[in-house]
């Protein structure tokens, strides 16, 4: 049993109920606040492993909330919020938070975004190669393999397919993709992204029409598994 | 002066006093020069008329002045001794008086019908405005509560019932739990887009956008409901980028195709074909299934519009909020169904198109 702390800051006491069943149930420890100021003061106290944050509060913005934690917290925050707002999503992501679910979830999605934060928090970048089931990405050798059939790649088609998988699990906004591959003053270019993403789909992915390795986060960027 | 009161309607509305000043007095200066043809009371008939077609289109204000105003351009100008308010011959006197009485009640009792058509006008758009609102609350109050009243009844039966149900039925009732979940949860989201776009809240998030992309994502997310039915759709790869809302037009096709699967019999084929027509993407979702009757074409794409006698559920809000979206990116879309032999619904979207993707990127 692992014995993280989850902290879960939202004024909906069913669903902070629903998220305290499901997180015990995994073995990690819960705490609880319904004010941005309570959630603050819990996450100041005692730094938890990862936080749980409602964009929608009753007395301050998840959004600032979100910015005065990214101050002095580093740690995955992971925000919830509702329905058709991406762009409240992409504003959280670009602010630093490390990822999102949206109201209503499914709470196996959730599980598996807590635990792909945990996962990061813990593992040092010292692996050599990546490996996600049918695929391989060796940093060394700069190579990539499909079920052990060596894939060529492209320069920049190898350069995004590795910030992928150093962000697996991940989701990555457009403008973030763009800024590291491309850098400063190409991020409104998601054109040359749809392209890259196309052809490192045809060369990984199975089926490119229903990939499974990089995903497409609607309205939001990609999420690489 | 923004350029849309220069149009018609609201620039004679609004310089109504001065154009009606012009007018009767330009009208008159023509008469005057015809006195010697056909007399001086001919030009009083012709004014009256002027008026009258000014109490047709101006306000009451404007035409009592019309009437005062000709009334008193008659007496100085045509009555004799000319150029004076003097009337020197009872007949004219009576004349004048009989101008003055029936340009007034003329004036009034055009006033008074404006008013009545004004107020039939009124109550007509509220009783719509009522029935739209019944048909909402109707549509709303079965459309919520059936999956509503699943939760609570399958709640309540594992709660009163746990130990009389078996395993089997107890995760039927939890997966009608999940069903009915899912289903409210797109009945608010179809509420929410209709109520965007009735608001005029929709901002484009435009973004080039591979279609064939978008088309794939919505066929995996209907992938369960679309099972027994035979999808045909196959990517281009030549197609352009589109600068479009990629999440507005993936609203558009799920509601079409998720239409085309819930109004079809199982096993119909349901083609979706993407072409470049000049400067505009068309997009056609194609059905064999039973089509719709051709009285009913017309009103497809009402809000709360619903096939008569069909019996599967819906608000009647998919279609009107593909056709809101649509047209919020300028384009249209259109329903073409022969009965028994399918629809064909067509979507001609202009966008910005990138054909980068179709240059090597070595």
């Amino acid at each position: 049993m692992n014995k993280e702390e989850i902290l879960i800051i939202d004024d909906e006491p069913q669903i902070r109920k629903l998220l305290e069943i499901n997180l015990e149930s995994q073995g990690y420890r819960v705490r609880q606040a319904e004010t941005a100021e309570m959630g603050l003061q819990l996450a100041a106290n005692h730094p938890p492993d990862l936080i749980l944050l409602d964009i929608g509060l009753p007395d301050k913005s998840g959004q600032d909330l979100l910015v005065e934690l990214k101050n002095w917290y580093n740690q995955s925050i992971i925000m919830i919020s509702v329905l058709d707002n991406e762009e409240e999503i992409v504003k959280a992501l670009d602010n630093g938070a490390s990822d999102f679910v949206t109201k209503p979830f499914r709470t196996n999605e959730l599980l598996a975004r807590i635990r792909a934060c945990l996962n990061r928090n813990k593992v040092e970048d010292n692996k050599t190669v990546l490996t996600f089931n049918d695929l391989q990405i060796d940093l060394l050798a700069r190579t990539v393999f499909v079920n052990n059939e060596p894939v060529k790649l492209t320069v920049t088609e190898y350069k995004l397919l590795v910030l992928f998988a150093k962000n697996a699990g991940r989701v990555l906004t457009h403008q973030f993709i763009l800024k590291e591959i491309w850098g400063v003053g190409y991020q409104s270019d998601t054109q040359y992204l749809r392209v890259f993403v196309g052809t490192i789909r045809k060369k990984i992915e199975q089926n490119p029409n229903k990939p499974v390795h990089i995903n497409t986060e609607s309205g939001v960027g990609y999420r690489f598994i | 002066m923004d350029l849309l009161s220069l149009k018609n309607g609201s620039f004679l509305k609004r310089f109504q006093v001065p154009i009606s000043v012009v007018l009767i007095f330009g009208v008159a200066i023509l008469l005057f020069y015809t006195v010697p043809i056909w007399g001086y009371r001919i030009p009083a008939l012709v004014l009256l008329m002027v008026v009258s077609l000014f109490a047709l289109i101006f306000d009451i204000k404007t035409v009592l002045i019309s009437s005062i105003l000709s009334a008193l351009i008659w007496n100085f100008f045509f009555i004799p001794p000319l150029f004076t308010f003097h009337i020197a011959n009872g007949e004219d006197g009576l004349m004048f008086l009989m101008y003055f009485i029936i340009a007034l009640v003329h004036t009034t009792l055009s006033f008074k019908i404006k008013e009545t058509e004004k107020i039939n006008r009124d109550k007509e758009d509220k009783e719509k405005s009522i029935q739209l609102y019944n048909t909402l609350l109707n549509s709303l109050s079965h459309e919520l509560k059936t999956p509503i009243a699943a939760i609570i009844g399958a709640v309540d039966t594992i709660k009163d019932h746990d130990m009389d149900l078996s395993d089997k039925n107890k995760k039927e009732l939890i997966n009608q739990i999940e069903i009915a979940g899912l289903r409210l949860n797109k009945e608010v989201e179809n509420l929410l887009n209709m109520s965007r776009l009735e608001s005029g809240s929709i901002k484009l998030k435009l973004d080039w956008t591979d279609i064939n992309e978008v088309i794939h994502i919505v066929l995996s997310k209907l992938d369960d409901q679309s099972k027994g039915y035979k999808i045909v759709f196959q990517s281009n790869e030549k197609l352009p980028l589109l600068k479009i809302d990629s999440l507005l037009m993936e609203q558009v096709l799920y509601n079409l195709i998720h239409n085309a699967i819930r109004y079809t019999p199982v096993g119909t084929t349901i083609k979706i074909e993407v072409k470049i027509i000049d400067d505009i993407c068309q997009l056609e979702i194609i059905d064999n299934g039973p089509g719709f009757p051709a009285n009913e074409l017309p009103y497809v794409f009402n809000m709360f519009y619903r096939l008569p006698h069909h019996k599967t559920g819906g608000s009647g809000l998919g279609l009107s909020i593909a056709k809101g979206f649509v047209q919020a990116h300028n384009g249209n879309i259109e329903l073409k169904s022969i009965k028994n032999e399918g629809a064909q619904f067509i979507i001609k979207l202009p966008a910005e198109f990138s054909y980068l993707n179709n240059i090597n990127n070595e």
